[in-house]
C-alpha cells in the first residue's frame, strides 16, 4: 500500500453551479485546494483528477427515469411540470445547462475516492466535490441531484463486500443516504444534525433506527440549536467510539458538511474552528483502529464559503496527511490576496477563530443536558446489547 | 382525508364460539391487539382486546388451578357495545372518537357488516402524514392577527418566492388575538423567505434568538 493519501481534484468541479444567488458553491473546493497549496500541503502526486460516473453506477441509487429526467433537464428539453416532479427547476435546484454530466462527475470523483482506498492503493482519500447526502432515489433535494455518498456505498457493496459504517456531521439530516440503507444491516448511518424542528429537512430524529433487518443499523443524533463546540463533541465523541465498536466495519466513510459554524447562514449551532479539527481527528484514530486506515471522506454542506469551509475542510487533509502542524497561526498572506477581491466579505487572518466569536448563549446549561439526554436516548439499543 | 382512505381491509375475526386460546394465537401471530368478533354474516357482535384476555387469565401467582380458562367461549369475556365508524367519517372525527372513548382501534361498517379496521397507530401515522413531517421541508411558525385573509397575505409572500409548500396547520394563540400558521416549505434555504416575512412586520418563530423560541 502506498503510503500517500489522495485529493481528487478538478476545476470542473464547479460547473455544478445554480446561479450566482445560490448558497451552494462549489468555488469552496477550488478555494481549498488553493489554501493547501499556499502551505505547500499539497503535492501534484496526491492529486488524483475524478472520473464521470456511468449511468450504470448512477442506478445503483438512482431510478432510470429520474436520471434521464437530469440528462433532458441539462439539455433543455424537460417540460416544468415533470421537472417539478423530480424535484428539479426548484428554488433548491434549479436546472443548469449540462446538470448531468455536472453531477455524474461529483460522483465519480467519490468513486475515484472509492477504488483508492478500497483497491489499496491509498489509505484514506478526500473528495471535496461530494458528500451530496440530500439527493434521492428519483428525486433532487436541499442542493443536491445524484447522491455520490449513496452510490459510493451500493458500489463498495457490490466491488468490494464490504461493511461500511456512514458518519454524517453535516448540520442537516443526512436523510437521502439513511433511507437508501434504512433496511441494511451492513451500512450503519450516523448522523449528528440541528434538530429538524424547524431546519431542513426535518427529518432524522432518534426514533429512526432502520426497519426490518436493518433495525439497529442506523443512528441519529439531533442536537439543539445554539449546541456550541464542546456539547456538539461530546455528543459526537461518544457516539462514534460506541458506535464503531458495536458495528466492527470494514471502512468509515464520513460525510464532512461544514454548517454548523456560528457565521453559517443556513443554521443555528454556533460551533468554531475547533470542531473542524477535532471531527477528522477522531475519523482518522478510528479507522486505524477499526478498518486498517481505510477511510474515505466527502465534502458536503458549508455556506460561508469565504470563511469558514476553505479553512474546515483544510484541516481534513492536514489530518488525513499527518501535517496538522501546517494548519496553526496565520493564513498565509498569498491566500488570501489571490482571493479577497473576489469575496464580499473580509479573508479570515488566522487558522483559528478569534475568543469570544459570538455573544455568551443563554441556558447553555439545559442545552448542554439536553443533547447528552439525546445521545444516551440514541444509543440505547447499544447498551442494552452489550449488558 | 377520510377512514375509507387509510384503513386496513385485511382483518383478523374471530366468532363469539372461538375460544381464549384462538384468540392468544391469533394475536401473537399477527402482533396486533384487537379482534373483532363477527357472526356468520360479518355483522360485528363484539371485540376483544389483548386487555380483555390478560383480565380474563388466572393470576401468575396461582398455579394449575384454572388451567382450563383456555377453552373459554369468546362470548364470554368479549365487549359487546362495540363502537364503530363509517368508510365516510373524516380521519379528525375518528380521532376524536379514539380520544373521547379511550379506545385503541375503530372497526368499520358498512350495511351492517364489517369491511376494515382502524386502529391508532394508522391513525398517527396519517397525522404525520398530513403535517408533511415525513417529506423534506424546513419549517416555519408566523404569527398573525386573528382575522380574515392572514393566511392568504402570508401564502402570496410565499408564492413569490417560488417555494413549494408541503403542509399548513393553523392553530390558536394562547392570546386570543393570534393565529400561529405553521408551514412546512420544500425548501433547505429559507432565509430569503424570512427576511421578505420579516419585511412585511410577520412575527417569525425560528431558532433565531439565543436559547430561546419567542
Amino acid at each position: 500500500m502506498s503510503s500517500d493519501s489522495i485529493f481528487i481534484y478538478s476545476d470542473q468541479f464547479t460547473r455544478y453551479h445554480f446561479g450566482n444567488n445560490h448558497p451552494f458553491n462549489q468555488i469552496r473546493v477550488k478555494l481549498t485546494f488553493d489554501l493547501l497549496s499556499s502551505i505547500d500541503a499539497l503535492s501534484p502526486n496526491q492529486i488524483v483528477k475524478p472520473r464521470i460516473a456511468t449511468d450504470t453506477e448512477l442506478a445503483l441509487i438512482h431510478d432510470p427515469n429520474y436520471i434521464k429526467a437530469v440528462k433532458d433537464a441539462g439539455s433543455g428539453i424537460l417540460p416544468e411540470e415533470r421537472a417539478l416532479n423530480y424535484g428539479l427547476g426548484t428554488e433548491d435546484t434549479p436546472i443548469f445547462q449540462g446538470m448531468h454530466d455536472a453531477s455524474a462527475l461529483l460522483v465519480g470523483a467519490t468513486l475515484t475516492a472509492v477504488d483508492y482506498v478500497m483497491g489499496g492503493k491509498a489509505p484514506h482519500a478526500l473528495s471535496l466535490g461530494g458528500g451530496l447526502h440530500h439527493g434521492f432515489r428519483g428525486k433532487a433535494s436541499g442542493f443536491c441531484i445524484y447522491n455520490d455518498s449513496a452510490v459510493a456505498i451500493k458500489y463498495i457493496q457490490q466491488h468490494y463486500n464490504a461493511r461500511i459504517l456512514y458518519v454524517d456531521t453535516d448540520a442537516h439530516h443526512g436523510d437521502g443516504v439513511q433511507w437508501s440503507f434504512y433496511d441494511d444491516p451492513n451500512v450503519c448511518t450516523l448522523s449528528i444534525h440541528e434538530t429538524g424542528r424547524y431546519l431542513f429537512p426535518g427529518t432524522g430524529n432518534v426514533t429512526e433506527r432502520g426497519s426490518g433487518k436493518g433495525y439497529g443499523y442506523c443512528f441519529n443524533i439531533p442536537v439543539d440549536a445554539f449546541t456550541e463546540d464542546e456539547s456538539w463533541l461530546h455528543a459526537y465523541s461518544t457516539a462514534f467510539h460506541e458506535i464503531v465498536e458495536y458495528f466492527r466495519p470494514d471502512v468509515i466513510l464520513t460525510q464532512n458538511g461544514v454548517d454548523s459554524h456560528y457565521y453559517d447562514p443556513l443554521t443555528h449551532l454556533s460551533a468554531t474552528m475547533k470542531i473542524y479539527r477535532e471531527i477528522p481527528k477522531l475519523a482518522h484514530k478510528l479507522a486505524h483502529e477499526y478498518c486498517e486506515g481505510r477511510w474515505i471522506a466527502v465534502g458536503g454542506g458549508g455556506y460561508d464559503i469565504w470563511r469558514v469551509v476553505p479553512r474546515a475542510w483544510s484541516f481534513i487533509w492536514l489530518e488525513m496527511t499527518d501535517q496538522k502542524q501546517k494548519g496553526y497561526g496565520e493564513i498565509p498572506e498569498k491566500w488570501r490576496r489571490l482571493w479577497q477581491e473576489k469575496a464580499p466579505i473580509t479573508l479570515p487572518d488566522t487558522w483559528d477563530d478569534p475568543e469570544n466569536l459570538y455573544p455568551s448563549i443563554p441556558r447553555k446549561l439545559e442545552i448542554t443536558e439536553k443533547n447528552a439526554n439525546t445521545v444516551l436516548n440514541a444509543l440505547y439499543p447499544i447498551r442494552n446489547y452489550r449488558k | 382525508m377520510i377512514i375509507e382512505e387509510i384503513m386496513k381491509h385485511d382483518i383478523v375475526t374471530l366468532k363469539p364460539g372461538n375460544t381464549i386460546e384462538d384468540a392468544i394465537e391469533l394475536l401473537h401471530k399477527h402482533k396486533i391487539r384487537h379482534i373483532p368478533i363477527i357472526n356468520d354474516s360479518r355483522k360485528i357482535v363484539g371485540i376483544v382486546s389483548d386487555r380483555d384476555i390478560r383480565d380474563a387469565s388466572p393470576s401468575i401467582l396461582f398455579n394449575n388451578e384454572h388451567s382450563n380458562y383456555l377453552e373459554t367461549q369468546l362470548i364470554n369475556i368479549m365487549t359487546k357495545n362495540v363502537i364503530t365508524g363509517s368508510p365516510l367519517d373524516f380521519v379528525e372525527e375518528a380521532a376524536a372518537i379514539f380520544y373521547e372513548y379511550k379506545i385503541g382501534c375503530l372497526p368499520v361498517e358498512r350495511d351492517g357488516k364489517l369491511i376494515g379496521i382502524v386502529t391508532e397507530t394508522d391513525l398517527l401515522h396519517t397525522l404525520v402524514q398530513l403535517t408533511g413531517a415525513h417529506q423534506p421541508s424546513s419549517h416555519i411558525e408566523i404569527k398573525v392577527p386573528n382575522r380574515t385573509g392572514m393566511l392568504a397575505e402570508v401564502a402570496n409572500i410565499i408564492k413569490k418566492r417560488n417555494v413549494n409548500i408541503t403542509s399548513v396547520l393553523v392553530y390558536p394563540d394562547k392570546d386570543e388575538r393570534y393565529k400561529i400558521l405553521v408551514f412546512r416549505i420544500q425548501t433547505m434555504n429559507p432565509t430569503g423567505l424570512i427576511a421578505d416575512l420579516k419585511a412585511a412586520d410577520y412575527i417569525i418563530k425560528f431558532p433565531d434568538i439565543p436559547g430561546g423560541l419567542t
